[in-house]
């Protein structure tokens, strides 16, 4: 049950974001990300983070995804050049051959050294399926990494004031 | 059940695909998605290595990333805006002089 949930997951995942980076409208590649953020949120669930499943949906696709479509929406992007992913997108300038070439080494890579490992299981006791609980995350957020979760606040603040300062527009 | 390095392996493949798109793409706004798509990679190794140890610091750094994330593409969206009201286009390629 959970190995055929997470192919589909993944497969949803993996498809979404190619969808994302293979065609020229910004408005339908916002959507497939959506797309490929709740199928991480299933993941998430899967692995038994229902707290990080809930942040990715409400945070990721409800929050950072309507700031990108309403930019989106807002500037009227036309449809860019013809779709990168082609083979005559793939033979365009040499940066961008390279860097195809090094994402594919990187994918190849990674694949290649952990399929060679011996696989790792999780361990399937209580004590371990209830480390994620709500509760717990709370507790450790506000205690060992309290000053982490202030300054993220002055981050915030920052990149707040920073956004409205660079898109102001000038006279 | 599914292995650690089967997530993993998922991990590196979404990482491998944002990785493409920042090269392959002429488009700031999906360079910026294809970034977003690289960070939610990251996120999901970590969860999935805080499951496989037991540990919650995994989840706790997903949310960091999240928050950084967020204010990342606050703030680079408002540079794409700025951008495009001197320009009037979204390639990577226009922008190619520090002061104009």
């Amino acid at each position: 049950m959970d190995t055929i949930a997470f192919y589909i997951f993944a497969a949803i995942a993996i498809l979404a974001s190619l969808g994302v980076i293979g065609q020229g409208n910004p408005m339908h590649s916002v959507m497939l990300l959506i797309v490929s953020f709740g199928a991480l949120a299933g993941l998430y669930i899967l692995l038994q983070a229902p707290f990080t499943a809930v942040t990715q949906i409400i945070i990721y696709a409800g929050a950072i995804m309507v700031l990108f479509l309403f930019v989106v929406m807002l500037l009227n992007v036309p449809r860019e050049e013809p779709v990168p992913l082609t083979a005559a997108g793939l033979l365009g300038p040499t940066t961008m051959k390279i860097g195809a070439v090094l994402s594919v080494v990187l994918a190849i890579e990674v694949v290649w050294g952990l399929s060679r490992l011996g696989p790792t299981w999780f361990s399937q006791d209580a004590e371990a399926a209830g480390v994620s609980s709500v509760a717990r995350i709370g507790n450790v957020l506000f205690t060992d990494h309290a000053f982490a979760f202030e300054a993220t606040s002055i981050l915030i603040l920052v990149a707040m004031v920073g956004a409205v300062v660079i898109a102001r527009r000038e006279h | 059940m599914v292995p650690l390095n089967s997530y993993l392996i998922l991990s590196g493949i979404l990482f491998a695909i944002g990785t493409a798109g920042v090269f392959l793409r002429r488009n700031l706004i999906t360079v910026l998605l294809s970034i977003e798509i690289m960070l939610n990679a990251v996120n999901l190794s970590f969860v999935a290595i805080g499951r496989y140890l037991g540990s919650v610091d995994g989840q706790i750094i997903t949310f960091f990333v999240m928050t950084v994330a967020a204010a990342e593409a606050a703030v680079g969206l408002a540079l794409v805006i700025a951008l495009f009201r001197h320009r009037e286009t979204l390639s990577p390629d226009a922008y190619t002089s520090l002061k104009w």
